[in-house]
């Protein structure tokens, strides 16, 4: 086959600039090879390079508190937790692919993000995911959702790692472009730590894993662009899973790193060996020769440029220490891969590409790697057009509504609120016997073995809040998510973050971009929850609309006794509840106004950072006291949602409650509020005065609410809800819309 | 002496370490892992033949594994009256091998399913479930393919054997359709051989043994066939 000329014009087809081009041809001293323009092209794209957001995001806490390694330095930040264990755990985005092909795109997310912590040493030990899609009256979002959660399922269900935790909502700003970010946890031991790195002359360089094909040739190309009608085409650009394969790939990887065989290791993601071999080479300062014949093909007359580009699932590229080769080859073959050696390190920093006897390219590895001398960019900025009128919405002009029986059974059967039961149904939630609590609660709880201690861990985002403050809403992101490792007994330890925005270059996108990273900052530093690292994802576009920008927060926390471990739903009869934290009737982007009025608009809630932590502190002292019961924090659809909530978690014991709450100015506006820092508790009657003497001491105000019992919820002696049609309407709304559609 | 469970690893099993970390260290019997390439079932007292995707499953589930090297162990051993358990792919496997009659069909809701479920005992004299006291247990299913199948006349002599072990049920031990996860012929969850030594089961019970998890009903099973062990 005949080599394409290389020149702009080709430059401009692969997504790079004519500055870009420009510094290519200035640092080779001469005009790339068409092996070497595609290498330049996936390093340099958004989707590895982090062109246009590393800039900001250095700006995050990226350190501190019990991090080992920090967030860039390896492919996840490595966290302590004592005993000799660290966990590993980040997020990562697949919303171009699962635009396209949902169950391939998101069932690779998964195995990718997989790849991410075992390749570190650590064995995967939960996961979790964030998804948007657009609204389920839409034949093709029910498509969509229908086949992202089927692909979830099935490659961690295969794989054997259980999905504990996540969100999903749905708003039409989604509809062309829906958001799968797949999150991954990871146990290791810190003594069998591995690192990515590619050091000492001599080294074998080994692939391992599955062979290479054709599939997915400038994945990361196309995941650095708007989506379009044109989209549907780039299909072949999304690769295949085979979770069978990468548990072999686990077990094999595993026994690799602490049987001590290897120098270091890298999983190949988004431009498959281009990426692993330069990131490897450049953070060891060292170089590479690499022969492409050596490399396992799937399939014949693959050009050395399909074999650098492919983003075939299921590889590893591996340093071994020289001499050890035979005995990864031995692993590798006990588990039926495939293990070859296809080169060697050298001290010179440059990658050095052969094929068919032929030098295909030849390239320092810094200019390539993220963290070297790859483009980087700070865009223009502008504040959002459409805020002056979202700031300005009165909401004391929206007409008051007949029937508080009838608001809160809307919300409580809007997609957004109802149970998510017919998702985490499909994922297997409790293989590998660590699942404390599971899918339902406000955080999932992971028991780690032979200790006292579990993890607590929760995916949130609220997008609506974002759009209408991005700064504000950001920080609400890391609070509540804070809240919620609080809610289950957890210490708040750090976060990842997957950041879904439009077009970076749009200087309005780049504004709420920029606002979202200082509002991340700040609440992160505050709470001493350092970034482990994370993905950005950019492009989030399609032709009708772009999304609500997404920075979605997963967080991880740890509980150190596990008598601690607390859960949302009553657990007695005649308990008494309190809320904790204060309502400020905050209505603006609320759920309420969103299903009630149709309406996406208004300020926001505030967050006082203060406020929430001394309420994080406030509540950890009770549980430690063991005088909760149950915590449950105040969210979306606001206290009268959150008090329904506590009444129907646990389907097999749902129980009351009677309760009177202050309203301030109106009954909508207070049953309703979203307020930030408020969690609903309950206790046992014989803990009052312990409960309110403790409270009392603490900054955070509290107010009796009422009591729990019966198959009612009564709120102020007028509103009463039957639990049996509440959960009716909670676990059976998206079921409903699911199978009752079909032909729809 | 403690009695030994070998559990099965196949390069797909995803439930091993379940299984092992039950028997092991939750309930303090000896355990080990015997490898799918190997003949040597090491003296074990039980074997278990765990969940998971044995060979990815993209064929027809256990299909593939049937044709291990260990299974030829694992079937004389049978053969010879040895305590045989599979769960879940475990069961598949025993199906294809024709250690238990029947197959397994895709879950009716064409999907994957994993949550709690209760269980009736339906009989209580056997070397499985003698030492359960309980009308039902509480344990989970997780799977895609649990919908047990076999023709009238297989049923038939099931039942008429008392070689159905266990049925999808309520709280209370009403069987009836809403209770049946997956859409399995009469509400089958579990069964045993005629011999009485070999056992199919879909759900759980080594994810329902550690008390940290809160759900213990589980290890009931492996008591009972430790039980009679000695």
């Amino acid at each position: 086959m005949k080599e394409p000329e290389v020149n702009l014009q080709l430059a401009f087809e692969h997504g790079l600039t004519e500055e870009e081009y420009g510094w290519i041809c200035q640092r080779l001293g001469r005009t790339p090879t068409f092996t070497e323009l595609g290498i330049f092209s996936v390093m340099w794209s958004e989707h590895c390079s982090y062109k246009n957001s590393i800039a900001l995001l250095k700006t995050l806490p990226r350190s501190g508190g019990r991090l080992l390694v920090s967030a860039g330095e390896e492919n996840a930040g490595l966290v302590d937790i004592g005993d000799g264990l660290a966990i590993a755990f980040k997020i990562e985005s697949h919303n171009h692919p699962s635009a396209v092909e949902p169950y391939q795109g998101a069932a690779t997310g998964v195995g990718g993000i997989l790849r991410d912590i075992f390749t570190m040493g650590a064995r995967p030990i939960a996961s979790l995911n964030s998804l948007r899609f657009g609204t389920l009256d839409d034949a093709r979002t029910r498509y969509l959702f229908e086949g992202v959660v089927k692909g979830i399922g099935d490659y961690g269900n295969c794989f054997g790692v259980p999905t504990v935790a996540g969100e999903v909502y749905f708003d039409e700003c989604y509809k062309g472009n829906p958001l799968v970010n797949a999150m991954s946890i990871g146990l290791v031991d810190t003594k069998y730590v591995a690192s990515a790195t590619a050091k000492g002359k001599g080294n074998p360089v080994m692939i391992v894993g599955s062979a290479t094909g054709r599939d997915g040739i400038h994945g990361a190309t196309f995941a650095s662009e708007e989506i379009s009608e044109k989209s549907e085409a780039k299909r072949p650009s999304v690769q295949v899973g085979d979770p069978f394969t990468e548990k072999l790939l686990l077990e094999a990887t595993l026994e690799i790193i602490k049987q001590g065989l290897i120098v270091g290791i890298q999983d190949m993601g988004a431009a498959g060996i281009s990426c692993s071999t330069s990131e490897m080479s450049a953070k060891g300062e060292s170089g590479m020769i690499i022969d492409l014949n050596k490399v396992p093909l799937r399939e014949h007359g693959m050009s050395a440029y399909e074999i650098m580009l492919s983003e075939s699932q299921e590889r590893m590229l591996v340093v071994a220490k020289k001499g050890y080769e035979d005995k990864v080859k031995e692993i590798f073959e006990k588990w039926d891969l495939n293990c070859e050696i296809i080169g060697e390190v050298i001290d010179e920093e440059k990658l050095v590409i052969n094929y068919q006897g032929e030098k295909k390219a030849e390239i320092n590895p810094q200019e390539l790697a993220l963290g070297g001398n790859a483009p980087v960019y700070i865009r223009d900025t502008a504040e959002p057009k459409y805020l002056a009128e979202t700031r300005n919405f009165d909401p004391g002009k929206l007409p008051e509504p007949d029937s508080i029986i009838d608001v809160l059974e809307k919300i409580i059967s809007s997609p957004n609120i109802a149970s998510k039961k017919w998702v985490y149904e499909q994922y297997d939630s409790m293989v590998r016997t660590n699942t404390i609590v599971g899918p339902g609660s406000d955080a999932a709880v992971i028991y780690i073995k032979e200790t006292n201690k579990a993890l607590a861990a929760k995916t949130d985002c609220n997008g609506r809040y974002v759009y209408l403050d991005p700064k504000e809403g950001t920080k609400i992101a890391v609070a509540e998510s804070a809240r919620n490792v609080v809610c289950s007994g957890g210490i708040p330890l750090a976060i990842t973050n997957c950041l879904n925005f439009g077009n970076p270059y749009k200087p309005e996108m780049y504004w709420t971009f920029k606002k979202a990273i200082e509002g991340m900052g700040e609440a992160c530093r505050f709470f001493n929850t350092p970034v482990t690292g994370g993905n950005v994802s950019f492009y989030n576009e399609s032709p009708d609309t772009s999304v609500y920008p997404t920075p979605v927060i997963g967080m991880v926390g740890l509980i150190e006794n596990l008598e601690n471990i607390t859960t949302a739903e009553f657990k007695d009869e005649e308990d008494l509840i309190y809320v904790l934290g204060e309502d400020y009737e905050e209505i603006g982007g609320s759920e309420y106004l969103k299903t009630i009025h149709g309406l996406v608009t208004g300020v926001p809630p505030r967050l006082d950072l203060q406020t929430e932590k001394d309420l994080h502190s406030l509540l950890l002292e009770l549980i430690n006291e063991q005088i909760i019961c149950s915590a449950h924090d105040v969210s979306e659809g606001g206290i009268l949602t959150a008090l329904a909530e506590c009444c129907l978690i646990n389907p097999e014991k749902m129980i009351g409650a009677k309760v009177n709450i202050h309203i301030k100015t109106r009954e909508d506006f207070t049953f309703f509020s979203e307020s930030q820092s408020k969690i609903i508790v309950s206790i046992e009657p014989e803990n009052k005065e312990k409960f309110e003497e403790i409270a009392s001491r603490s900054f955070t105000p509290f107010q009796f609410l009422g009591v729990t019992g019966g198959s009612r919820l009564i709120v102020n002696d007028q509103d009463d809800f039957s639990l049996n049609h509440l959960a009716d309407l909670y676990y059976n709304s998206i079921s409903k819309r699911m199978t009752h559609a079909i032909g729809g | 002496m403690k009695p030994k469970f070998g559990v099965v690893v196949f390069p797909g099993s995803n439930c091993d370490y379940d299984a092992y970390y039950a028997m092991k260290k939750v309930l303090g019997y000896d355990a080990e892992f015997l490898w799918h390439k190997d003949k040597d079932l090491k003296n074990s007292d039980v074997i278990i033949l765990p969940g998971g995707f044995s060979y990815g499953d993209y064929l027809r589930t256990g299909a593939i594994a049937r044709f291990s090297p260990i299974m030829d162990s694992v079937y004389s051993f049978a053969e010879k009256g040895g305590i045989v358990m599979g769960i879940c792919n475990g069961f598949q496997i025993l199906l294809e091998i024709g250690l238990l009659p029947g197959v397994m069909l895709q879950n009716v809701s064409l999907k994957f399913v994993c949550k709690d479920v209760y269980l009736r005992i339906e009989n209580n004299n056997t070397i499985f479930t003698k030492d359960i006291s309980k009308k039902t247990i509480k344990v989970p299913v997780k799977h895609g393919e649990g919908n047990y199948f076999a023709d009238e006349g297989t049923i038939k002599s099931l039942e008429e054997n008392s070689q159905i072990l266990f049925r999808y049920s309520s709280n209370e031990g009403e069987v009836a359709e809403v209770y049946n996860p997956n859409g399995a012929s009469k509400n089958i969850a579990g069964i045993m051989n005629k011999r009485q030594n070999v056992m199919g089961l879909m759900p759980h019970p080594e994810n329902a043994c550690d008390p940290v998890l809160r759900k213990t009903d589980g290890a009931l099973i492996f008591k009972s066939v430790v039980q009679s062990l000695f």
